[in-house]
């Protein structure tokens, strides 16, 4: 109840925070109930009137964005399209955040020929041309979900490990950790139960950017043609509005709502971040 | 200068690492590698006669030693598709992509760093409070979102800039810078460049704003104040210096990101460069060729990444290099 009330307090003090956990909320409830709220099904070929696909329609009372040039519904898309922003968003962040927090924090306990292999693994990720990288793996591998998540977090991880690993450099020095040892506790327990919850924040601030980090390549790679296929969503929505001629029809109902998405979402990260910067960093404040 | 060795040792490091992971990822996926690079409807000797003239068909270990020779020869091999050496598939495409990127990143960083100094002083206004969400909101843009948007606008309904590719077709010229500084190129040169340098200038804004504000509480401009300086001098001389550091190491940064990055801005407007070779190489499994661009794409951004970090020392004096980071 405290901590509620103390969140609460926080999130009034810090409008930018709110905002942005707004548009996270609103999008989550879009996700979840997304088969209620769409007016078609997303991958259905509508037909007005007879044998006739229905085609470019523009905006109207039954398709409240229109139609795309395979006679599909662009509301009903965009609604489902929500749920694979936010699945891909939310566990290539949570990836992030796992892979990064366990090198920082092995790299910044252990020390010694462990952190020179932690650190030098990371040089040669930032080495790595980031959506390139990603293009290539999913070629070579099965074009999906799984993969792009796993690519994104393979490229984003030092960002987070090298951060949490300057905090644990300091906290283990701690009067804390110090006692800690000398009753006996193991490396291991010490790590996990002693210095990762004092980090924890740090990892879920880069976490909230990864969520748009992802979503971003997510988008980058449907739009080239790396995304998967069977899936609905708003990067491959682009690419099929790029790829059949919406922009030279100026068909604007098509292309600028799952940009915009893709705006709000990504900023509602942002939004988020610079919230929590404040909360942990109070003296970084402007 | 033992330094710059020193850092220059890393970069080779890198490099070497990413040349030997771009090997293992292109010749150790799941699955037979030909069937992937080799279309189907080869006949079973054009196959082993194709492998034995790409050195497939010995061990995996004398072809990472050849692989590490020729790439040091500058040798990437010939593409499976356009039957031409992958060298000059890529030098053909360069001249493009380095004009797109520096073009853009010059507008966005002058752009931002002008931008982001004023925007220090107009603290608390209402001009800030707009200027920052906006610029938020190109960051959080997919690139090639904004590039459909200025083309459906200005292009196809506006009709004022071309929609596709660096040159009219069929034109000709005498030598390529030639074909680089013509009105025709830099027309078309327009739109991405427009298109990457809004995506890029949030950076150098929020940075340069960031730092401003952090230098214009600094001792040594407090001494200046005292010592009655003018606001002006206090800004151009002193504050500014020290709040472009960090803007300076990240443009170093940006261009060799954008090098990569620029894949699908040069995809939007099919701008024939780097990241388009890649690009189609990757689709149409053409493998010696999407190495190669993959590989030179990697080469820029370690090489970028040294010069921001040397760029930095060289600076900043407190900073020693290595310590960075």
């Amino acid at each position: 109840m405290r901590a509620a009330r103390a969140t609460l307090g926080f999130l009034r003090s810090q409008p930018f925070a709110l905002v942005g956990i707004s548009i996270y909320l609103l999008f989550l409830v879009l996700a979840i109930f997304a088969d209620q709220i769409a007016t078609h099904d997303p991958r259905q070929i509508l037909f007005s009137g007879a044998y006739r696909v229905a085609r470019y329609l523009p905006p109207s009372a039954t398709h409240y964005l229109g139609t795309t040039a395979g006679g599909r519904d662009i509301f009903s898309q965009l609604v489902h399209g929500t749920r694979s922003a936010l699945t891909v968003g939310v566990t290539a962040a949570f990836c992030v955040v796992f892979l990064g927090s366990l090198m920082g924090l092995l790299a910044g306990y252990l020390g010694g020929w462990v952190d020179r292999i932690i650190m030098r693994l990371s040089d040669i990720v930032l080495g790595l041309p980031f959506l390139p990288f990603v293009l290539v793996i999913s070629a070579l591998t099965r074009p999906g979900t799984v993969t792009l998540v796993a690519s994104v977090a393979l490229m984003l991880w030092p960002n987070t490990a090298r951060v949490i690993r300057s905090q644990v450099l300091s906290l283990r020095e701690r009067g804390w950790v110090e006692a800690a040892r000398v009753t006996g506790c193991s490396p291991m327990r010490i790590i996990f139960v002693h210095i990762a919850p004092q980090v924890a924040p740090l990892a879920a601030l880069y976490g909230s950017i990864a969520v748009g980090w992802a979503i971003l390549t997510e988008a980058s790679a449907s739009f080239l043609g790396f995304g998967d296929p069977a899936a609905i969503s708003w990067g491959l929505m682009l690419q099929d509005a790029f790829a059949n001629q919406a922009l030279s029809r100026e068909a604007w109902n098509w292309f600028i709502p799952p940009g915009l998405c893709i705006v709000a979402l990504v900023l509602a990260g942002f939004l988020v971040s610079r919230g929590s910067e404040k909360l942990l960093f109070p003296k970084l404040g402007d | 200068m033992k330094r710059v060795l020193g850092r220059l040792g890393h970069a080779i490091f890198v490099l070497w690492a990413v040349a030997s992971l771009t090997f293992v990822m292109f010749r150790l996926m799941p699955g037979d590698p030909t069937l992937n690079f080799l279309s189907e409807s080869f006949s079973e000797e054009m196959r082993a006669a194709l492998l034995t003239s790409f050195g497939l068909d010995r061990p995996l270990p004398e072809q990472y030693v050849l692989y590490l020779g020729s790439l040091l020869r500058g040798d990437l091999g010939v593409s499976f598709l356009q039957k031409k050496p992958v060298l000059d598939i890529l030098l053909d495409a360069l001249p493009n992509t380095v004009a797109l990127t520096v073009t853009a990143l010059v507008i966005a960083y002058a752009f931002g760093i002008i931008a982001g100094a004023f925007l220090a002083f107009a603290r608390g206004s209402v001009t800030e409070g707009i200027a920052i969400p906006a610029a938020l909101i190109t960051r959080a843009a997919p690139e090639f979102w904004l590039g459909m948007i200025l083309l459906a606008w200005l292009s196809f309904a506006w009709g004022i800039f071309p929609s596709s590719g660096a040159n009219e077709a069929g034109s000709e010229f005498t030598s390529e810078w030639a074909r680089l500084t013509s009105a025709d190129f830099l027309w078309h040169l327009v739109l991405p460049a427009l298109t990457l340098a809004l995506y890029l200038q949030g950076l150098p804004l929020l940075l340069m704003r960031a730092t401003m504000l952090e230098v214009l509480n600094d001792e040594f401009i407090v001494m200046a104040r005292m010592k009655g300086l003018s606001r002006w001098a206090i800004v151009m001389r002193h504050a500014a210096r020290n709040a472009l550091l960090p803007v300076a190491t990240a443009f170093a940064l940006g261009l060799g990101s954008s090098f990569g990055g620029n894949v699908v801005i040069e995809t939007v407007f099919s701008w024939p460069g780097l990241g388009r070779v890649l690009v189609s190489a990757v689709q149409g499994a053409d493998y010696p060729l999407a190495q190669g661009a993959f590989i030179l794409i990697a080469a820029v951004l370690v090489t970028m990444n040294m010069v921001a970090d040397l760029l930095y020392a060289w600076l900043d004096p407190r900073v020693s290099v290595g310590a960075r980071r």
